[in-house]
């Protein structure tokens, strides 16, 4: 069962690779517990991976990845993991565990670019896996994906992007309980990844329906 | 000391349909490509067939990890086939291997719905179907998974296959062509998406 777990991580394909966004929460049950976990890693030279879920795990899949590569890194064959095989990597660990019925407790997000194919999956906890335009884990799903839905179009820039993710991760920080005002954009592309410093979005508490939020239904929530 | 028992599942269901009708001398396989979990969808185009050998596709809904898991094991049995014989599989007896793939984890089944669909020795399409450990049976079309329900009983009026009791026995392959057997496959996932949630009229389709 998990203890410290991170709430959403959302990522999205654009022009020049995969954006991914996550905040820097990590909640023990209801107490809004660290505030400045990195749940975003880079993996080898061409993946990144965000993970929601207990974040003990994550750090052992980390040490997995980090064997993985080690390895990649030891034939010093020219060749190096891509984002698809480490994501297909992840998605056996995982099923595996869940064979045992001892499961990581986490959703993975696995994103990266190689060769300047795009690629941008996710694997849960039980070894569902695919990979689509747009992903997002825990309530991010719920809330981010409908925003990317109406709004993702191929060959978005790198500014829209942000922009894009931003605005989902406003709306998971609004209603999202286990959110923490705090968050990191990555970027990976053809060249290589960078993780933003972590910055707080602007938020606005004076929205009608905060104010009012059971007009024309009074007694209700 | 208390039992403690899982609270989480190590299953899911993430829906989807599976068709396949055999012909004389074709066999059409479709499926939809919704994903979905629970009452959310995670994605809307994952194909659910996998062409496992020259001559045989496979479509399967249910739990999709089980789903690849077996996918996966079945190209790489099929693999070791070529290179022990050089050659293709054939279709029944890839069935037979998925029946016994099945068999072998029946008291922690794959969860998934199989339909298995190709041309046999002879060049005529077959179907087999199956449930989810193993038992499986030969047959002229068949349909699994979420929409299943909807669409055997309209395959069955609209194709009219004999019972397979019947002797001497009756060949079950439809006497339709290749084109009508498609149309009636587009067909058959329109009216699967009115009414099954877990369906999409987008579907893969594939002819042998």
């Amino acid at each position: 069962y998990p203890y410290v777990t991170g709430t959403s991580v959302v990522g999205v394909k654009y022009k020049d690779g995969i954006l991914m966004a996550s905040d820097m929460g990590a909640s023990y049950g209801s107490t809004l517990r660290y505030k400045s976990v990195e749940r975003m890693k880079p993996i080898g030279k061409h993946s990144l991976l965000g993970a929601s879920g207990e974040i003990s795990d994550f750090q052992e899949i980390l040490r997995y990845l980090d064997e993985l590569i080690l390895y990649d890194n030891m034939w010093d064959d020219g060749n190096s993991l891509g984002p698809k095989e480490v994501h297909s990597y992840l998605t056996r660990v995982m099923y595996n565990r869940r064979n045992k019925f001892n499961p990581l407790w986490n959703s993975l997000v696995l994103g990266g670019v190689k060769n300047g194919k795009k690629y941008l999956g996710t694997v849960s906890m039980i070894g569902v896996h695919f990979e689509d335009n747009h992903v997002a884990t825990g309530f991010g799903n719920h809330l981010a994906r409908p925003i990317l839905r109406e709004e993702w179009r191929e060959d978005l820039s790198y500014e829209d992007g942000v922009k894009l993710l931003e605005k989902c991760m406003r709306v998971l920080l609004y209603r999202d309980r286990s959110a923490v005002n705090k968050i990191q954009i990555a970027k990976i592309t053809e060249e290589g990844v960078s993780i933003s410093k972590p910055y707080s979005l602007r938020t606005f508490w004076e929205f009608n329906a905060f104010r009012n939020p059971t007009v024309g239904a009074e007694g209700s929530w | 000391m208390t039992k403690q028992h899982a609270n989480w599942s190590p299953y899911d269901n993430n829906g989807g349909t599976c068709v396949a009708i055999a012909g004389a001398d074709y066999c059409v396989i479709a499926a939809d490509t919704r994903m979905s979990t629970g009452y959310n969808i995670l994605t809307r185009d994952y194909s659910k067939i996998c062409k496992l050998a020259d001559k045989c596709l496979m479509a399967s809904s249910g739990f999709q990890a089980d789903v690849r898991a077996l996918q996966k094991q079945l190209s790489a049995r099929h693999l070791i086939y070529q290179h022990q014989h050089n050659k293709q599989m054939s279709c029944p007896a890839m069935a037979q291997l998925l029946s016994n793939t099945l068999y072998y984890k029946r008291f922690f089944p794959y969860y998934a719905f199989n339909v298995l669909g190709g041309l046999d020795t002879e060049g005529k399409g077959c179907v087999y179907t199956y449930d989810a450990v193993g038992s499986y049976e030969r047959v002229g079309y068949s349909a699994q998974g979420s929409g299943a329900t909807l669409i055997t009983p309209f395959l069955d009026n609209q194709l009219k296959s004999p019972s397979p009791l019947l002797l001497p026995a009756k060949d079950a392959v439809t006497p339709l062509t290749e084109d009508e057997a498609v149309d009636l496959v587009k067909v058959v996932f329109a009216s699967a998406t009115e009414r099954d949630i877990y369906t999409v009229s987008s579907c893969v389709y594939r002819v042998l």
